[in-house]
């Protein structure tokens, strides 16, 4: 992304002016704690220009609050989700155009089939999810792509994931089986973020893909583009493993995930 | 899966959901629709979710939901990423299209402005000034550090001024 913004103050801002550009949006954001709420007071009493940077932000943020409300859900859409949702959910089906979009909601039903559950679980893949997963582990093998956080500690790679997904994927590391940990990142998938935890055997990096759902425990290999596809399932979370691993030591990978506890 | 412990969790962060549906896709009957989309995922999902700051796992739902709609129709002209282009359609007030974002409502420069943002500084906006979130609830909607949430934020707010400085200057020389 080429940055055409101009900076302000418009020239040559000096160096400490330009750390303090985001203290001063903190403080104006109310993220701001005490000994850098110090540092930045001082500066603002000797420095014209971020004073009046200050005063621009407070004065945008008064006019975005004044001009700008959050918007009501048209009534339409609340009642046919409340009507959706309501314990008596034999209620009339939502009137007009909502009737074709709730349908997908509707055969939920109370007996709520799982293996409709699953097929949303990894929504949007279209009918080839497996085929989804290679494609961001080739992205990933693009340099610099493998990891977002590049760890061989569970203790630094699972905590990343915290805040960034709302599901915290099991990690573990199995240097001493020869299947080192690498790192982590977070690839999306059909829309969806989905944490993706990086291994290696020898030269061959290992994506493994982790998200909450049920399934089978016993392991299916496929292929894709020329990539073993393995697929297990435990503890309420699926797991796809992608390589270019030959088919038995990722059946060897998948073993020692299931043999952990 | 708990049906109505999902409405009771998710219904009252509906208006956000559709707030940020509707300024990332700027159009009201796609936003209406992704927020039925989302709301069918999220339910599917819910059984994931760990109870903490339902509004942000909701609207991380609703985001990455408007984000593939848009994907879905690049003729939405979503990301030009041509900052300067789209301010010189700002700085001039007929033929606005975004007056449909509030029908036929008079829309404030101001809010021209943001809604001519990339997609990814103007959620950041709208989190922030509309829903008050803090750093970390955006980047957790969002799915990127609380670092480039402060970027982001800072580059979009300059933009605003900018606009609002280049149209005032207009004004003037008018
Ligand atoms: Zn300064």
């Amino acid at each position: 992304m080429t940055d055409a913004t101009a900076s302000f103050p418009p020239a040559g801002v000096p160096p400490a002016c330009e750390e303090m550009q985001l203290l001063i949006q903190a403080d104006l954001d109310g993220e701001l704690d005490a000994a850098a709420t110090a540092v930045l007071a001082a500066h603002l009493r000797d420095c014209a220009g971020c004073a009046a940077l200050q005063r621009e932000l407070a004065n945008l943020s008064g006019r975005l609050h004044a001009e700008l409300r959050p918007e009501a859900a048209p009534a339409s859409l609340r009642r046919a989700l409340e009507a959706r949702l309501a314990p008596a959910a034999a209620a009339p089906p939502a009137p007009g155009g909502f009737r074709r979009r709730l349908a997908p909601l509707l055969s939920f039903g109370a007996g709520a089939a799982i293996a409709a559950s699953l097929a949303l679980m990894l929504p949007r893949t279209g009918a080839d999810p497996d085929g989804e997963l290679v494609a961001g582990h080739i992205r990933a093998l693009q340099p610099g792509h493998l990891t977002d956080v590049a760890s061989s500690d569970q203790h630094t790679v699972k905590p990343w994931f915290d805040g960034r997904i709302d599901y915290a994927p099991p990690v573990m590391d199995f240097v001493a089986q020869g299947f080192p940990l690498v790192g982590g990142r977070l690839d999306y998938i059909g829309g969806r973020p989905v944490a993706a935890l990086v291994y290696r055997r020898d030269k061959h990096p290992i994506d493994l893909f982790v998200w909450p759902s049920q399934g089978s425990a016993e392991p299916v290999m496929d292929t894709r583009n020329g990539y073993n596809v393995l697929r297990w399932a435990r503890d309420g979370m699926a797991f796809r493993a992608v390589s270019d691993l030959n088919a038995k030591e990722l059946a060897d990978f998948a073993r020692l995930w299931q043999g952990a506890s | 899966m708990n049906e109505a412990e999902f409405a009771r969790v998710a219904l009252p962060h509906l208006d956000a959901a559709y707030t940020l549906a509707r300024w990332l896709l700027r159009d009201p009957v796609a936003a209406e629709d992704v927020v039925q989309d989302a709301m069918l995922r999220a339910l599917t999902y819910f059984a994931g979710f760990r109870g903490t700051n339902a509004r942000a796992w909701l609207l991380q739902i609703v985001r990455n939901t408007a984000y593939a709609r848009m994907a879905q129709r690049r003729g939405v002209q979503e990301e030009p990423l041509d900052p300067d282009g789209k301010h010189e359609h700002l700085a001039d007030p007929g033929g606005d299209p975004e007056a449909a974002l509030q029908g036929a409502e008079v829309v404030s420069a101001l809010h021209r402005a943001l809604a001519a943002l990339p997609a990814e500084l103007r959620e950041c906006v709208v989190l922030r000034e509309l829903e008050e979130m803090s750093y970390r609830d955006i980047a957790r909607v969002t799915g990127v550090p609380a670092g480039t949430v402060m970027s982001r934020l800072f580059r979009a707010r300059q933009m605003l001024l900018r606009i609002g400085r280049d149209a005032g200057a207009k004004e003037r020389t008018a």
